[in-house]
């Protein structure tokens, strides 16, 4: 077995740590007692849920006329936050599928967070269109079940439906990927637990991992081919999404270019997600010795690959708009008419956020900088939020007929239940971070003398990683005695 | 019950580990498990594990979900109910196909992942309320266990584990 990995990479875990400190490290979290800032920061998320809560009950009790939406905008927040949400769940994806098919070992220390994420985020995107149901008790109407309506089927030809199952398996593959990737994790703490009440839980959520070299074998099999199903899976997801649009008959829309477009957004504002929630956790949580610069570094990347693409997509769309000649494609959101229209100031934050700013990453010194990357980061967020509110209000506002033109005003409903579903999240991930591992502590062990601070130096010295053997190193020989001690 | 004793070495590093289970294999000994807190590659292949078929399973759970997916298209949209939407009318599967291929491919996906997961839990006897099997919680931790049964031969065992750089060898009572 060969740890070698060649110098000039630079190490993935900082420190001189041994396997049991990186269970230490892990673990403590967990068995700590949180302090004041996540309690502050738990009890405003809390706030912002319940409010949004609040909201979701009034528009379900009274109706969805108490959102801005009028006749001629029949959809406009709620489908911008069902995009927003569900792009930002694809880095969770890319990360742990996409990159362990290229068996890029940084991905180790982030990809149990992203996945939480990206798990978190497809919640509140799933919430978006089962509220703008209106009778969110009928929500089961979209799955093929037999019924009594008379054979009334659902539509396998409407992008919707396709929607609905993307989302769905895309939630649920996630969410199993993610929990048998925790399972020896769960194991970990179980197995460490001093309080009867903590070991039981861990022990039901272990599933009774026990780590033998079988399941072992089976477990990075099952992981690979997960990788391999999860990657095409979450290049589908927001095809469908754009589909949404694109299968549509309206300018602006009816965009051949919306699925690679719409994908690479989609992980470009999932990273910015991911930099803004690391960006806290690793201090939050004392982890800055597995979550370095370098992982920082090269999420950035991504994100000025993606955001490229983005903006390549954009320059396309606003050039054929214009290229086309045609008057009605001087409505659509990337085109003269927007920018100088009444949504001159959602044109220019779609612009400034997500295609000025992110070029800052392109300075290694910014690229490298916890702070730098965090402010970025935010501003990313919200420009992909601009980019599908333009995508969808201004196109809208402006139909065939001057006379349909009518303008989307937010009600304070639409801006409560968006903000309740930030707070639903960050409700969420902080639980998270507070009582699962945040880092998949056996896979980073199995990195750890390649890539390792410790390791990496003393190989360069020519130290081997394996340790001399002595006879005297055994602590006990102990004769016959029933020390099972798990059972 | 001789047959019913084991020895419990444990390791503290996963390539003295390795080397440990070569050296006891190449002694003739059967190792009855290893439990390991994290994958250590090669290790199946040291042991003489079969290699597993997880995947094989999983490409047929794919098929199934395919055909799933078309037989209940055909089914709904074209022998149960057909109707023209948007003017595209439902008369043949083959003809609506390229409007199916979203959820065909999401089915198979679908299909694939969960049944080869749920394969895998059964295989390796993982389900909530499952109690773990690892006789010692260290090797969650970072300890190493290699278990061996003991058949009147618990001097040689222990001997020949002394050498290959165990830090623990325990005789244990299995029940």
């Amino acid at each position: 077995m060969s740890h070698y990995e060649a110098p000039i990479r630079e190490p993935l875990v900082l420190g001189d740590k041994s396997y049991h400190d990186i269970t230490e490290d892990i673990a403590k979290p967990i068995e700590g007692a949180a302090n004041k800032n996540w309690y502050i920061a738990f009890y405003i998320s809390l706030a912002a849920m319940l409010w949004g809560f609040g909201c979701i009950f009034y528009t379900v009790g009274t109706g969805i006329g108490v959102w801005g939406l009028n006749k001629n905008i029949g959809w406009a927040w709620d489908i911008t936050n069902f995009v927003w949400w569900v792009g930002i769940g694809h880095a969770g994806t890319l990360i742990s599928a996409v990159l362990l098919l290229f068996r890029q070992k940084w991905r180790m220390a982030i990809n149990r967070s992203a996945e939480a994420m990206t798990i978190f985020a497809v919640f509140q995107a799933g919430l978006f269109p089962i509220i703008h149901m209106g009778r969110p008790w009928n929500a089961y109407w979209v799955l093929p079940l037999p019924n009594q309506f008379g054979s009334l089927w659902v539509n396998f030809n409407s992008p919707l439906l396709w929607d609905v199952f993307a989302i769905s398996t895309y939630l649920s593959v996630s969410l199993v990927f993610w929990w048998t990737g925790l399972l020896p994790d769960f194991a970990m703490i179980r197995d460490r637990a001093v309080k009867p009440f903590q070991k039981k839980i861990y022990a039901l959520l272990s599933f009774g991992w026990s780590g033998r070299a079988k399941d072992w074998q089976r477990f990075e099999e099952v992981s690979l081919v997960l990788a391999g199903l999860a990657t095409p899976l979450v290049l589908s997801v927001h095809t469908i999404v754009s589909m949404d649009f694109a299968t549509s008959i309206n300018p602006g829309w009816h965009s051949t270019i919306f699925p690679p477009y719409f994908v690479a957004g989609a992980i470009f504002s999932g990273f910015a997600m991911v930099q803004t929630l690391l960006g806290i956790m690793r201090k939050v949580t004392n982890l800055e010795d597995y979550i370095t610069r370098m992982h920082i570094e090269y999420m950035n990347i991504v994100i000025i690959l993606t955001g490229g693409i983005v903006a390549v997509a954009y320059a396309t769309e606003f050039f054929i708009a214009w290229y086309t000649g045609s008057p009605y494609e001087n409505y659509t959101y990337l085109s003269v008419g927007a920018a100088t229209g009444p949504y001159w100031w959602a044109f220019w934050s779609l612009i400034t956020f997500n295609i000025v700013i992110p070029q800052l990453l392109w300075i290694k010194k910014f690229r490298r900088s916890f702070i730098i990357t965090f402010i970025i980061s935010i501003a990313i967020n919200i420009g992909m939020w601009f980019e599908r509110f333009d995508i969808i209000a201004i196109v809208l506002s402006k139909g065939h007929l001057p006379s349909t033109w009518w303008r989307f005003e937010p009600t304070f409903v639409d801006v409560g239940i968006f903000i309740g579903t930030i707070g639903f999240f960050f409700v969420l991930f902080l639980l998270y971070a507070r009582t699962f591992p945040v880092i998949a502590q056996a896979e980073v062990k199995t990195i750890l003398k390649s890539s390792g601070e410790f390791y990496k130096k003393r190989s360069e010295q020519g130290i081997p990683t394996k340790p001399v053997i002595e006879v005297t190193s055994i602590a006990a020989i102990n004769g016959v005695s029933n020390n099972n001690k798990n059972g | 019950m001789e047959a019913s004793k084991v020895i419990h070495a444990f390791y503290t590093d996963d390539e003295v580990l390795l080397d440990a289970v070569k050296t006891v294999k190449a002694d003739h000994h059967h190792i009855e498990e290893v439990f390991c807190p994290f994958p250590v590659h090669g290790l199946d292949k040291a042991l003489g594990l079969a290699p597993t078929k997880l995947a094989i399973t999983a490409f047929f759970y794919g098929i199934t979900g395919l055909s799933f997916a078309i037989w209940m298209t055909n089914y709904i949209m074209i022998e149960d109910w057909p109707m023209d939407i948007g003017g595209k009318p439902s008369f043949s599967w083959i003809e609506n196909m390229p409007a199916f291929v979203p959820i065909m491919f999401e089915l198979t996906v679908f299909f694939a992942a969960h049944l080869m997961v749920i394969t895998f839990y059964m295989r390796s006897r993982l389900w909530p309320f499952k109690d773990a099997e690892n006789p010692d919680p260290r090797t969650t931790d970072d300890h190493f266990l290699m278990e061996i049964p003991v058949n009147n031969n618990e001097e040689t065992l222990v001997a020949l584990l002394s050498k290959t750089g165990a830090v623990e060898i325990n005789i244990v009572d299995k029940h």
